[in-house]
């Protein structure tokens, strides 16, 4: 016999060798690796976070979650009770409206300085080197008021006025008030400038132009931004509670230092009413304005 | 007719264009006119306006009004002597190597918890996604509404809370935050990664249906090579905004960077306070540059 005709049994052999490595993913070496590479970095997370689940069923922590969530049921509903959380909701609320209504007042002359649009000197070409200087200088405070957390500020403020809300509200006002001021600056210059160019070159101010001009033209648009942020500052708000700065946050604080489950509960679910609404408002409102 | 036509209008010459015999058929002239009614009066649109703005500057007044906010305090001179210290106890931070050691691992710490509550979340929010989304026409989807009000719940409380409430059950450290990052996350990334199951093109899934294919495999083989980039991206957007959150999280107790602050701003040791929030805001400075240079790369 010829070598290249192998036997019929060998045939077969070679046959179904083939349907197997058809069978097989032939991506496999690659998907092995890259598996692989996952545990290897995964590993270290693992480590860093102290990632232990097992802890969560030992009897020593068991326990006390366990009343402590059952306690979930039913939550507290006494009149008065109920009359401090409504209070403490306002409150809540209230701060985040002051704050925003604060952080506006920083950020629009922050930002009118900061928008190029405006600047007289650059239409005719480059910027003069003073304007360009303060508008940068103040792009980096708007910079910097909005990289440093709203939580931080508020410890900060906390350890200066003291326990309450003027911290909270001085904390959003600050941190949105970055926010808000670098937005409006980049929503004022994504626009046609042609219309404020055209304001400034036939001699208005740049107060003017931005009334006549610009506004008009961006108005929905920040109106828009502003409610999302005013909502975003709700939720905020509430998280500034916890380290000190009054409303449903401090009020939830307290009660889980305590352990009291039923508390916890009704504040949580009022907590997730007040998210819910703020987000139906805020998505009529700038429905409205579209 | 009930409405008489508005004076303004060209409502005969209107009417009569459209319809050819106005006077004998009262129903097509008012449907001809409800084309060609005015806009309504400005004077509505500005009142609108004006009633908005009107409760605005209500909502902010009584807000100011009823916080009792104690601005004579925050003004007065002790207070800005207070602040004026601080600042200038802040301008000094610490440099001691060995702090400088404890810092860094801090900062790494708050990474991995960032990094890894972000993982849970995806796999968790995928899970739950599946249930919550109803890919074709014939999809049962029987745990639609229940994950979905899951999703919702778990999305609207805040990591911070999840913070306190998970050290209950898992102690003081990074363990706690990582949860309550995953937790949140998975909530977000749930409800996105839902609406994108949703929003794939059903073609394939159909075509892999028709052949009597399980739903396992249209899923692993149709449904997610078309959603992969759009969940690889969401994910990347969490992962870069549960860094910052990562950073502040410690504050309750729940590890990384924000406990060291608020451990040693307890003790006053002003020049550690100091490196720690400036490590902080480097980190956040950081996440801000790479993404905003990877967005402009991807754009490019």
């Amino acid at each position: 016999m010829s070598p290249p005709h192998a036997s019929p049994p060998a045939h077969a052999a070679q046959q179904v060798r083939l349907a197997r490595a058809a069978q097989r993913d032939p991506a496999w070496l690659g998907r092995v690796f890259w598996l692989m590479a996952g545990v290897a970095l995964l590993w270290p997370l693992l480590v860093l976070t102290e990632f232990r689940p097992w802890l969560l069923l030992e009897p020593d922590s068991l326990r006390p979650t366990l009343r402590f969530l059952g306690d979930f049921v039913p939550p507290k509903l006494e009149p008065a009770f109920l009359a401090m959380v409504a209070q403490q909701t306002w409150r809540t609320v209230a701060m985040a409206t002051a704050g925003i209504a604060l952080a506006l007042v920083l950020a629009v002359p922050l930002a009118l300085v900061s928008v190029r649009v405006l600047s007289i000197s650059a239409l005719g070409g480059r910027m003069a080197v003073l304007p360009a200087v303060l508008r940068q200088t103040v792009r980096w405070v708007l910079m910097v008021l909005r990289s440093v957390p709203e939580l931080i500020w508020a410890l900060v403020f906390v350890r200066v006025v003291g326990l309450g809300p003027t911290a909270g509200v001085l904390a959003i006002a600050l941190t949105y008030g970055g926010m808000l001021g670098k937005v409006y600056a980049d929503i004022l210059e994504s626009g046609e400038p042609h219309t404020t160019h055209s304001l400034l070159r036939n001699g208005s101010g740049r107060l003017q132009a931005f009334f006549y001009g610009l506004l008009l033209q961006n108005a929905a648009e920040l109106t828009s931004y502003t409610v999302y942020r005013w909502e975003c500052a709700i939720r905020s708000s509430a998280v500034l509670g916890f380290v000190g700065a009054g409303g449903l946050g401090q009020e939830m604080d307290s009660a889980m230092k305590m352990f009291n489950g039923s508390e916890v509960a009704t504040m949580l679910l009022v907590f997730m009413a007040l998210v819910a609404l703020a987000d139906r408002a805020s998505a009529l409102l700038r429905k409205a304005l579209a | 007719m009930n409405t008489p036509p508005h004076p303004a209008t060209p409502s005969t010459a209107a009417t009569g264009a459209t319809a050819p015999a106005p006077a004998a058929n009262p129903h097509t002239a008012a449907h001809a006119h409800r084309d060609h009614r005015l806009p309504p009066p400005l004077f509505n649109a500005r009142c609108q306006a004006c009633w908005f703005v009107a409760a605005l500057l209500v909502l902010v007044v009584v807000s100011f009004w009823s916080l009792d906010l104690q601005w004579a305090q925050f003004l007065s001179l002790s207070a800005l002597g207070k602040m004026a210290r601080f600042v200038g106890e802040l301008m000094s931070p610490s440099t001691e190597p060995a702090f400088l050691h404890k810092l860094g691992w801090a900062t790494l710490e708050t990474l991995a918890m960032s990094a890894l509550g972000t993982l849970l979340a995806v796999v968790g929010g995928l899970a739950l996604a599946l249930p919550a989304s109803k890919t074709h026409a014939d999809d049962p989807a029987r745990w639609h509404t229940a994950t979905r009000v899951l999703l919702n719940a778990l999305r609207s409380i805040p990591e911070l809370v999840w913070a306190t409430l998970l050290l209950i059950a898992a102690g003081l450290g990074p363990f706690a935050g990582t949860l309550a990052l995953g937790l949140h996350t998975t909530g977000v990334l749930g409800r996105l990664f839902a609406e994108s199951l949703e929003n794939a093109p059903p073609g394939p899934g159909f075509a892999l249906r028709a052949r009597g294919m399980g739903e396992v495999r249209v899923f692993c083989y149709a449904l997610l090579p078309q959603v992969l980039p759009q969940l690889l991206s969401y994910s990347l957007y969490r992962w870069e905004n549960n860094i910052r959150a990562a950073a502040v999280l410690g504050v309750v107790g729940a590890g990384g960077l924000g406990q060291m602050l608020t451990f040693h701003m307890g003790l006053f040791q002003m020049a550690e306070t100091s490196s720690v929030l400036v490590a902080m805001m480097a980190l956040v400075a950081l996440v801000d540059a790479l993404s905003y240079l990877s967005r402009r790369a991807l754009m490019a």
